[in-house]
């Protein structure tokens, strides 16, 4: 999907116009409102297995995804805003992710993080445990591939998340 | 104790024994009989003191089990695997949870996912599967036509 638009090229979506002592704004609310939710997007500290490990390091000093607005990553559901499903998601786990989601207020948004939370990856086949894939069990707004996938595939997609927000499509 | 002096102090211990040969540790192949004391006599015989029990583990090859225990030695540092066939219809043992605290969880996990018994075990329920669950899922015929998909 071509999540390009117009409005994700301008760093702000608006026009000030200078007038003595200050100036005039010149926009749209829902364009405001999505502006700010997309640059300060808190993750829920969640992981399930080897992906968890990528997240973390996108998250550390290398790639730092501080830099487009994800650092407080937050320990409950409830201060949350996008949850990452960094693994497998077995069916004994599936009721706690749905909960967990129920829990985070709105607007909330869902990345697929790896083969596992896309299909169930390599334990598709001839497995009695794994759910396949995690949008049965909670809508995803972006699946990203890999196994597990590299911190510039989670970057681009929370990238990817934050154009699909400001854009109105999410 | 050396590999070597273990062997020796094994073959005396138990006469009847076969040693396998290949593994980093060394192994015996026993039989599921007499078991239970065999294994008491490998945690107090001294020399041997066999007093941590690390892995409890059950291999399905189709025509039989085979029951796997990984014990170690914390005052002598030296490493036992013993090896167990077990017929594949009845799959039976006496445990060891009496021996070694561990065994408990040990052996309700093989209890779970393949379906081996462990005659004596104090409290012999499932560990991950819920408790209503059909079958044994680590088991190579295993079938469950709502969870998996076949390849």
């Amino acid at each position: 999907m071509d999540v390009n638009s117009s409005i994700t090229d301008r760093p702000f979506p608006g026009e000030v116009h200078p007038t003595a002592g200050g100036g005039i704004l010149v926009t749209k609310l829902d364009e405001v409102i999505n502006w700010a939710r997309s640059n300060s997007l808190w993750p829920l500290v969640f992981g399930t297995s080897c992906c968890a490990i990528e997240m973390m390091s996108t998250a550390a000093a290398k790639y730092d995804w501080s830099r487009f607005g994800f650092e407080v990553a937050r320990a409950t559901p409830r201060q949350a805003d996008v949850i990452i499903i960094a693994g497998t998601i077995v069916n004994k786990m599936a009721p706690v992710l749905k909960r967990l989601y129920d829990q985070m207020p709105d607007p909330k948004y869902v990345i697929a993080m790896g083969a596992c939370a896309t299909s169930g990856g390599p334990f598709f086949y001839n497995t009695y445990s794994v759910v396949k894939g995690a949008d049965h069990v909670i809508p995803v707004d972006v699946y990203v591939a890999g196994c597990p996938p590299r911190p510039e595939a989670l970057l681009h997609a929370l990238i990817t998340l934050q154009e699909k927000i400001k854009n109105g499509t999410r | 104790m050396n590999p070597e002096e273990l062997k020796k102090q094994l073959g005396a211990l138990l006469p009847s024994t076969t040693f396998e040969e290949g593994g980093e540790w060394v192994t015996i192949a026993i039989d599921p009989a007499g078991w239970a004391e065999t294994a008491r006599q490998l945690r107090s015989t001294g020399g041997l003191d066999f007093d941590y029990l690390f892995c409890v583990t059950a291999v399905d090859w189709k025509t039989h089990f085979t029951m796997v225990y990984h014990l170690t030695s914390i005052v002598h540092r030296h490493t036992l695997v013993v090896k167990i066939k077990l017929n594949r219809e009845n799959p039976e043992i006496a445990t060891v949870a009496d021996i070694w605290r561990t065994a408990e969880f040990h052996e309700r996990e093989a209890y779970d996912l393949m379906g081996v018994v462990f005659i004596g075990h104090p409290d012999l329920r499932r560990l991950f599967m819920t408790d209503d669950w059909q079958g044994w899922p680590l088991r190579k015929d295993y079938e469950d036509p709502v969870n998996m998909i076949k390849l």
